[in-house]
């Protein structure tokens, strides 16, 4: 496939996280996009999608927010792109639920006082550079080489289930971040904790709990040799970085993890302004000036 | 345990079908859900016999479970279920039986400082729902 | 002389090109070979070509049990011109190799004994020629529950005449008590009917109702039947089954067939689609016998039917094959002790669950307990009840009622829906088409619920059976105050089995089930040749299997009928008349019958057909006039000689 420079827009719907802790992900896939001759067109008025799509059958008011993004998103075309797992998978249940349950349909939009009917669709950011760009020709718009740089993929749950609403990819056996990860020319790691839970919100517990989940995850790459780890999630960015907390500078080395965009700004060449790497408790600077990707001192 | 028509099929019971809007009785202890939960280490009961309590009416039992509370809603369980039953549902149907009168499994007030600071908007707002 | 490797059975332990290298320096070997498998279709082709090269007289092939493959070997030599009773098989597998899979070198010596031993044998065996015995085209089937109906209408419609016996009144079995049938809940006796009126009317089968076998002789193709018909003390010639006898006879007595549920006539009709429709008196009820007056029944029955004079008669006849399907019988009651059954009236098997559900039954099929005939709310059936039990009942599984307490359960959820059936179970077994689906919908759709454990103890608490079990999925012990119990209990073979067994010279396990020839490869032939089995009789078993089996047995019948003769070994005893002083001592060594003195001539005889050439009669002679055909007893010591070195 060809790029079509220029000839792509998108509505597009950030979320909160990506305003705030995660604005390296966003500032990073806008400017990939670009580069891309991808135009991401942020919504003017977007919403809280709710973090977490609601599991309970009696109570649909949850549903409202992320419903009255979508019927104001759907005015601005027939797809609406997201970055955050989190957000593309409430955006797209719900979108689910208002294309198939009539009697919830009805009630939510009672409350939001439109008729939408669920008929946009929800796409995630990677699923654009997969059917619209394509991963041939994203390859070749590669600038920097990562040829020496092992990443395992992390997809965690959020863009894989339930795959019968998201049909994002193969729930048990998925390969679009590593179809991405070998179009940016990284050596790809596979590892079985890949689709394994990381402990999402439990993170709030006390005590630590959701340590022990994502320690499994970061371990299982690292034991295969991942210098990096890449997500789509800020949750699961936040959970494995925060579960080496302590771990680098003894005989193991921690290992960053970063999003996708991160690494695909990275190799458009693009400048490292657009990456974003604060907060991180491993910081991928060392990592990325060793391998010769980054030069700047000023990535932390 | 005593069992009998109405602790089977009581009221408790029929609340929590109500929330979840899933039928537990589907669900013939296979213990996949629990075989697959990234979360099992840290739980008193697995997923599996949170199921069964609510099957045998033991509704109790159940919402005193710290299992509600580890359950990530990942899906892994019911995405593998064999018998179609949305784990997740019931496990947030528990929760929601222990927050809806007004109670707080964490106060967000009380959230260690380096959380607040650092969790990503997401996990707060997730957390929070989940747990209060 | 030829050695089978049999793969790596015999060819991984003995030493095959060892062997053969030394069993041709045997004398009378012309030649030692050997081949991976002697039985494939090479292998048989290789037999053949060395016969005729070395124009052979004889062969022993070293290979598997004569059980296997004996006749395939005598027909190869027979294709080659060798006589079949000149061919021996040494059997270096199952006596050799498998059991001394550890010590090679001394198996390969046993091999070589073996096959000595076999070589000396074949150096003295005659060449015979197989015995030919005529074959009766008529069928003798035991027991007229489904499994017999159906092997005997098989059998009728192909032309052959059948004699169905059963010792009930009518026919049917136990699927005639049956409410609704799992995997369709289908009504038993609407699919029953059909057949019970099919045997009835069929020109080609005798039905005989009230009647047991009392001793059958003879052998495969030419059996003689002594059947004993019992009183019944009504003409059925007569009987038109109008019925008034049982409407007007004062007597009551517990009806077998309602389970004891309910009280009958004693002149009565066990139910109303009853095949034959005639009634029958039971003499220790009627009033008649036990206190010498009354005959309101003989006054009414407006053709004269009431005969209490009758007496049981005998009738011969002559059958070529004879199927088995006595079915089965429920684990005596006296023996749960634990669960009150027998004791407490709530407490119930699974066939008198059948009567309560059936709308013939003593409850018109509503849902009511025995003790009180209220509605049970709560209901608990309990699995496995004297099955898998070794310590206290069986240690096999009696194979249905994991799915006739799923179709109890059910049942009762349509009948009772505000009440709730609980299930004590093992395992669920439901392994057929449908039926892990209908065990399913129980749980799901119906609200069975089912709890994983076996019950401790039931006892009566006033109004209640209270339950003591387990939920072994929860870990927890479980206590319910039922209104009901009913208890799956074991399958286990009809009375009278092993007799029935002893009668027909023929195998049961040691429960009584009617052993197979193979259970595999030969599950409808009886040990016995010329006896089938079918049903329940066999092993516990569902309708479909039931069903599948009797056409099975029935198919092997006229296999036999269709040869117009039957072959029978000419290895049998013979009797030196020259030396024979007539003392009968082998008479009584034959446990198949097969001698008898001839007392003009002052010998004994042999029936060379009913001869199983076991060799009591051979060793029990004290003068040395019996001998076995192919295993005289010059043979036996040069086989002896062979193996001791
Ligand atoms: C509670 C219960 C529920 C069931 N429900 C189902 C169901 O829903 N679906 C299903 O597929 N199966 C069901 N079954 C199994 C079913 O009953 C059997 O598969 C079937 O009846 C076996 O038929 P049979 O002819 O082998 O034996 P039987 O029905 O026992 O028939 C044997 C016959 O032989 C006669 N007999 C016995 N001994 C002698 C003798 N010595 N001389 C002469 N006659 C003799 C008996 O009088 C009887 O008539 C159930 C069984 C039970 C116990
Ligand atoms: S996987 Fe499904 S059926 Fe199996 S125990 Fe879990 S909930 Fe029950
Ligand atoms: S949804 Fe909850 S119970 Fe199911 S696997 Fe995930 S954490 Fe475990
Ligand atoms: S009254 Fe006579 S004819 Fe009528 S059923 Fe009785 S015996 Fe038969
Ligand atoms: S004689 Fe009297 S008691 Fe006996 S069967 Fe006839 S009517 Fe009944
Ligand atoms: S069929 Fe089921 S109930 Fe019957 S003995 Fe076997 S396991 Fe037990």
């Amino acid at each position: 496939m060809s790029l079509r420079q220029g000839s792509m827009r998108y509505p597009y719907f950030p979320g909160c996280t990506l305003k705030a802790k995660a604005r390296g992900f966003e500032t990073s896939a806008v400017a990939s996009a670009g580069a891309l001759g991808v135009h991401l067109d942020e919504m003017e008025n977007w919403q809280c999608c709710g973090a977490t799509f609601p599991l309970q059958a009696d109570n649909s008011f949850p549903l409202v927010s992320p419903a009255r993004t979508l019927a104001s998103a759907r005015k601005m075309g027939e797809r609406l792109v997201t970055l955050c797992s989190a957000c593309y998978n409430v955006l797209k249940r719900t979108n689910h639920v208002l294309r198939t349950d009539v009697g919830r349909r009805d009630k939510v939009n009672a409350f939001i006082e439109e008729d939408y009917a669920g008929d946009l669709e929800v796409m995630h950011f990677l699923e654009v550079l997969r059917d619209d760009v394509g991963f041939d020709a994203l390859a070749r718009s590669v600038k920097t080489s990562l040829g020496g740089l092992a990443v395992a993929p992390y997809y965690g749950c959020l863009l894989l289930r339930p795959n019968d609403e998201l049909g994002f990819d193969d729930p048990e056996a998925p390969h679009i971040l590593e179809d991405f990860l070998s179009a940016l020319g990284c050596q790809v790691v596979d590892h079985p904790y890949k689709i394994e839970c990381c402990g999402s919100y439990v993170a709030l517990e006390p005590g630590d709990l959701a340590s022990g989940p994502s320690r499994m995850v970061v371990e299982s790459a690292r034991s295969r040799g991942a210098q990096a780890i890449v997500t789509s999630c800020p949750l699961c960015q936040y959970n494995l970085d925060v579960a080496q907390q302590g771990a680098h500078g003894r005989e193991q080395a921690g290992v960053p993890v970063i999003y996708f965009t991160q690494l695909l700004a990275i190799a458009l060449g693009l400048p490292e302004d657009v990456l974003g790497f604060e907060g991180h408790v491993i910081s991928p600077g060392p990592l990325l000036r060793c391998v010769g990707v980054v030069g700047s001192d000023a990535i932390a | 345990m005593r069992l009998a028509r109405d602790v089977v099929r009581g009221e408790e019971e029929r609340k929590l079908r109500d929330i979840s809007g899933e039928e537990v009785r589907s669900c013939y202890q296979c213990g996949k859900c629990s075989a697959g939960c990234a979360m099992t280490s840290m739980m008193d009961l697995l997923p599996h016999q949170v199921i069964r309590l609510v099957q045998l009416g033991q509704v109790e039992e159940a919402l005193a479970s710290r299992t509600i509370w580890l359950c990530a809603s990942c899906l892994a369980c019911s995405a593998r279920c064999p018998r179609g039953v949305s784990l997740p549902n019931v496990m947030e149907s528990l929760r929601v039986t222990m927050l809806r009168p007004g109670g707080r499994h964490i106060d967000p007030a009380r959230l260690p400082a380096d959380v607040l600071e650092n969790a990503p908007e997401q996990a707060l707002v997730a957390g929070l729902r989940k747990y209060s | 002389m030829f050695v089978c490797w049999c793969g790596l059975n015999i060819g991984g332990v003995v030493d095959v090109p060892r062997v053969v290298e030394e069993i041709s320096g045997c004398p009378g070997v012309a030649r030692a070979v050997d081949y991976r498998y002697m039985c494939s279709d090479p292998g048989q082709q290789l037999i053949r070509d060395i016969i005729r090269e070395e124009r052979l007289d004889s062969v022993v092939i070293a290979a598997c049990s004569p059980g296997m493959h004996e006749s395939t070997f005598q027909s190869v030599a027979e294709s080659a011109g060798v006589n079949p009773y000149r061919c021996e098989i040494a059997n270096i597998r199952e006596q050799c190799s498998w059991p001394h899979q550890n010590e090679p070198l001394e198996a390969t010596r046993k091999a070589v004994e073996l096959i000595r031993a076999a070589v000396e044998k074949v150096r003295g065996d005659e060449a015979l020629s197989a015995l030919s015995i005529p074959v009766t085209r008529r069928a003798l089937v035991i027991g007229a529950g489904i499994a017999g109906m159906q092997a005997a209408l098989d059998i009728a419609d192909a032309g052959h005449e059948v004699v169905l016996v059963d010792r009930l009144p009518h026919i049917g079995g136990h699927m005639a008590q049956l409410s609704e049938t799992f995997p369709t809940l289908d009504c038993s006796q609407c699919i029953l009917t059909p057949k019970t009126s099919e045997v009835g009317r069929h020109p080609g089968i005798r039905l005989l109702t009230s009647s047991e076998v009392e001793s059958v002789s003879g052998y495969v193709g030419n059996f003689t039947v002594k059947i004993r018909r019992r009183a019944t003390y009504v003409n059925w010639d007569l009987c038109t089954g109008c019925g008034l006898c049982t409407e007007k006879c004062p007597s009551r007595t517990p009806s077998a067939f309602e389970r004891g549920l309910a009280e009958e006539p004693a002149i009565s009709i066990a139910f109303p689609q009853a095949v034959p429709h005639k009634p029958v008196i039971r003499p220790e009820a009627c009033r008649h016998f036990t206190k010498g007056k009354c005959g309101v029944c003989e006054k009414v029955c407006p053709v004269g039917a009431i005969d209490f004079g009758q007496q049981d008669s005998l009738i011969e006849e002559k059958v070529g094959a004879i199927v088995v399907a006595t079915g089965y019988d429920l684990h005596p009651k006296a023996k749960v002790g634990e669960y009150g059954y027998g004791v407490y009236p709530d407490v119930i098997d699974g066939l008198e669950f059948e009567r309560l559900n059936s709308a013939s039954g003593p409850t018109q099929g509503q849902i009511r307990r025995p003790s009180d005939g209220k509605v049970p709310k709560e209901v608990v059936f309990i699995q496995c009840v004297g099955s898998r039990d070794q310590e206290n009942g069986y240690p096999y599984c009696s194979k249905i009622c994991c799915m006739y307490t799923a179709k109890h359960a059910r049942l009762y959820k349509h009948k009772v829906p505000d009440g709730q059936p609980y299930v004590f179970y093992m395992d669920i077994r439901a392994g057929g088409k449908g039926y892990e689906e209908f065990v399913q919908h129980a749980t799901e759709e119906e609200g069975v619920l089912y709890l994983r454990g076996r019950v401790a103890r039931v006892f009566q608490d006033g109004e209640h059976v209270v339950v003591f079990g387990v939920d072994t999925l929860s870990g927890k012990k479980v206590e319910i105050r039922a209104d009901m119990v009913v208890l799956a209990t074991a399958i286990v073979p009809a009375s009278g089995a092993k007799e029935l067994a002893r009668v027909l010279k023929t195998a049961t396990d040691e429960y009584g089930f009617f052993s197979e020839a193979h259970p595999k490869l030969r599950p409808v032939e009886s040990l016995t040749r010329g006896i089938y089995i079918a049903g329940c009789a066999q092993a516990p078993k569902d309708i479909p299997d039931t069903v599948t089996q009797a056409g099975s047995s029935a198919a092997k019948v006229l296999t036999l009928f269709s040869a117009p003769r039957l072959s029978h070994s000419p290895t049998v005893a013979a009797v030196d008349e020259e030396i024979c002083t007539g003392c009968g001592i082998c008479v009584e060594a034959c446990a198949y019958e097969a001698r008898a003195l001839d007392t003009r001539r002052h010998v004994a005889v042999v029936n060379d057909v009913l001869c199983e050439g076991c060799g009591a009669c051979a060793v029990a002679c004290p003068n040395g006039a019996t001998r076995q055909r192919n295993m005289a007893r010059s043979q036996a010591m040069a086989m002896i000689d062979a193996v001791m070195g």
